[in-house]
C-alpha cells in the first residue's frame, strides 16, 4: 500500500459533524463571479510560520502574494510540490489567468487559509466561531464563489 | 475542509472543493466536491503543469451549475505517490571526519539548499531556525540520542516536531537541486531512508516513542510512512 493510500485509509472513518447540506444557487454566470480560495494547507505569510498550530484559527492571505510558507503541523504529506509551484496547493496564478480570459469575473484581493487535519472532531470552534468570521470577510468583499483546496 | 464549505454556503457563498479523502466528502456531504486521487500535498495534481491544474479547476467549476447537491464527482485521472527515493540524488563525500556524520552531511549540501531557495524563492524551513541553524538543530537530535532529556535542551514535544520539520525541509529542498524536481514523497524517502540526518531523526523518533512520554513528538516528528 502506498503511503498516501495508508493515510487515506487511516483518516477515512474519523468522527465527523453532521451538518445539513445547503447549496447556494449561483444567480449569475461564472464569468461575472468574484472568486476566492479557501485552503486548509496551513499557509502563512512568509515569516509567520509557527511551531505547532493544529487549531481552528485562520489566516488572511494577500490576494496576489506568492511569498507564503507552509505552516501545516502534519508531516504526513508531500512538501516538495508546493516549493516547486505554489499553484499545486494554492492556485492563485491559475485563477488570475482565468480572470484575464474572462472565464471568471475576478479574483478577490485576499484569500483564507485554515489548518487542515483538525484534532477536534466536533469542529465546534470552526463551525461556530472562526469559519463564520472568515465567511463574513469574504461576503464583505463581495465574493460569489470559493474554491476549496486541501493538502 | 468539507465543514468549511457548509459554513460558507450558509453565509451565501457558493463553494466547490477538491477532496483528497473521498470518504470524508461522502460523510460530511458538502454541496459540491471533486475527489482527486492525487498525491497528498499536491491537490492540483502536478506542480508546474499549468494545463493540468487549469483542467482540474475547470472540472470543479462545472459542478457549480449542478442543482442536485450534495454532488461528489471523481476526477478521471489517478496520480499515485512514489514508493522509493529518487534514482539519483548524490550526496557529497564526507568532508570532515571529526564531525558527526549528520552534521558533516548537512554542511555539505548547504549550497544546494541555497540554490533551491534562489530558484524557487520559497522554503518551508524556519519554524525554529533557518539554514544557518541546521548544525544546532542536528546537535539537539544528537544530544537526545546520546541520552539527554529533550526538556534539558529546551525542547518540549511541539518544539521537537517543529525541529523535525525544519531539518526535513532543509534536506528535501536541497534534494530538489541534487535530484531535480521529484515525484511526491521521493525526496521524503531519500531524506528518511538514505541520509544520515534522516536516519538520525527516525532513531530519535523511535526512542521517544519507546520512552512512552512523548506521544506528540513520537507521532509527528517524522511521517507515518517512515515507520
Amino acid at each position: 500500500m502506498s503511503a498516501d493510500a495508508d493515510i487515506r485509509e487511516r483518516v477515512a472513518n474519523l468522527p465527523y459533524p453532521t451538518i445539513e447540506t445547503v447549496a447556494v444557487d449561483l444567480a449569475k454566470p461564472l464569468s461575472e463571479c468574484k472568486v476566492a480560495i479557501v485552503t486548509t494547507a496551513g499557509l502563512r505569510p512568509n515569516g509567520d510560520i509557527e511551531l505547532w498550530s493544529p487549531d481552528p484559527r485562520f489566516t488572511v492571505l494577500p490576494g496576489h502574494a506568492h511569498d507564503v510558507q507552509l505552516s501545516h503541523f502534519s508531516p504526513n504529506f508531500d512538501r516538495t510540490g508546493i516549493i516547486e509551484d505554489i499553484n499545486v496547493v494554492y492556485p492563485i496564478d491559475r485563477l488570475a489567468e482565468l480572470a484575464d480570459e474572462g472565464v471568471i469575473g475576478s479574483v478577490n484581493d485576499r484569500h483564507i487559509s485554515f489548518m487542515g487535519a483538525q484534532m477536534d472532531a466536533t469542529f465546534s470552534a470552526i463551525i461556530n466561531d472562526t469559519a463564520p468570521k472568515a465567511a463574513e470577510i469574504l461576503v464583505d468583499d463581495g465574493v460569489d464563489v470559493v474554491l476549496l483546496t486541501p493538502v | 475542509m468539507s465543514v468549511l464549505a457548509h459554513v460558507l454556503e450558509q453565509a451565501g457563498i457558493a463553494t466547490v472543493g477538491i477532496a483528497s479523502v473521498r470518504q470524508q466528502a461522502v460523510d460530511v456531504a458538502p454541496p459540491r466536491m471533486m475527489y482527486c486521487e492525487f498525491p497528498l500535498g499536491r491537490p492540483l495534481g502536478r506542480p508546474s503543469d499549468r494545463e493540468f491544474q487549469r483542467d482540474v479547476i475547470m472540472r470543479a467549476f462545472t459542478l457549480l451549475q449542478r442543482t442536485d447537491a450534495p454532488v461528489l464527482e471523481d476526477h478521471p485521472e489517478v496520480i499515485t505517490d512514489f514508493s522509493g527515493p529518487p534514482e539519483s540524488c548524490p550526496l557529497p563525500p564526507r568532508h570532515d571526519p571529526d564531525l558527526h556524520p549528520a552534521i558533516d552531511e548537512a554542511q555539505g549540501i548547504r549550497g544546494a539548499y541555497d540554490r533551491n531557495l534562489e530558484q524557487y524563492g520559497r522554503t518551508s524551513m524556519g519554524r525554529i531556525a533557518g539554514p544557518d541553524g541546521i548544525t544546532d538543530l542536528l546537535q539537539v537530535l544528537i544530544d537526545i540520542e546520546a541520552g539527554t532529556p529533550p526538556t534539558d535542551l529546551g525542547y518540549d514535544d511541539a518544539r521537537l516536531v517543529a525541529l523535525g520539520q525544519d531539518v526535513r525541509a532543509y534536506y528535501e529542498e536541497a534534494g530538489m537541486q541534487l535530484a531535480g524536481p521529484s515525484g511526491s514523497r521521493e525526496l521524503e524517502n531519500w531524506f528518511f531512508q538514505v541520509t544520515e540526518s534522516g536516519q538520525l531523526v527516525r532513531r530519535v523518533r523511535d526512542a521517544l516513542k519507546e520512552a512512552g512520554d512523548h506521544k506528540l513528538a513520537g507521532g509527528y516528528v517524522a511521517p507515518l510512512s517512515q515507520r
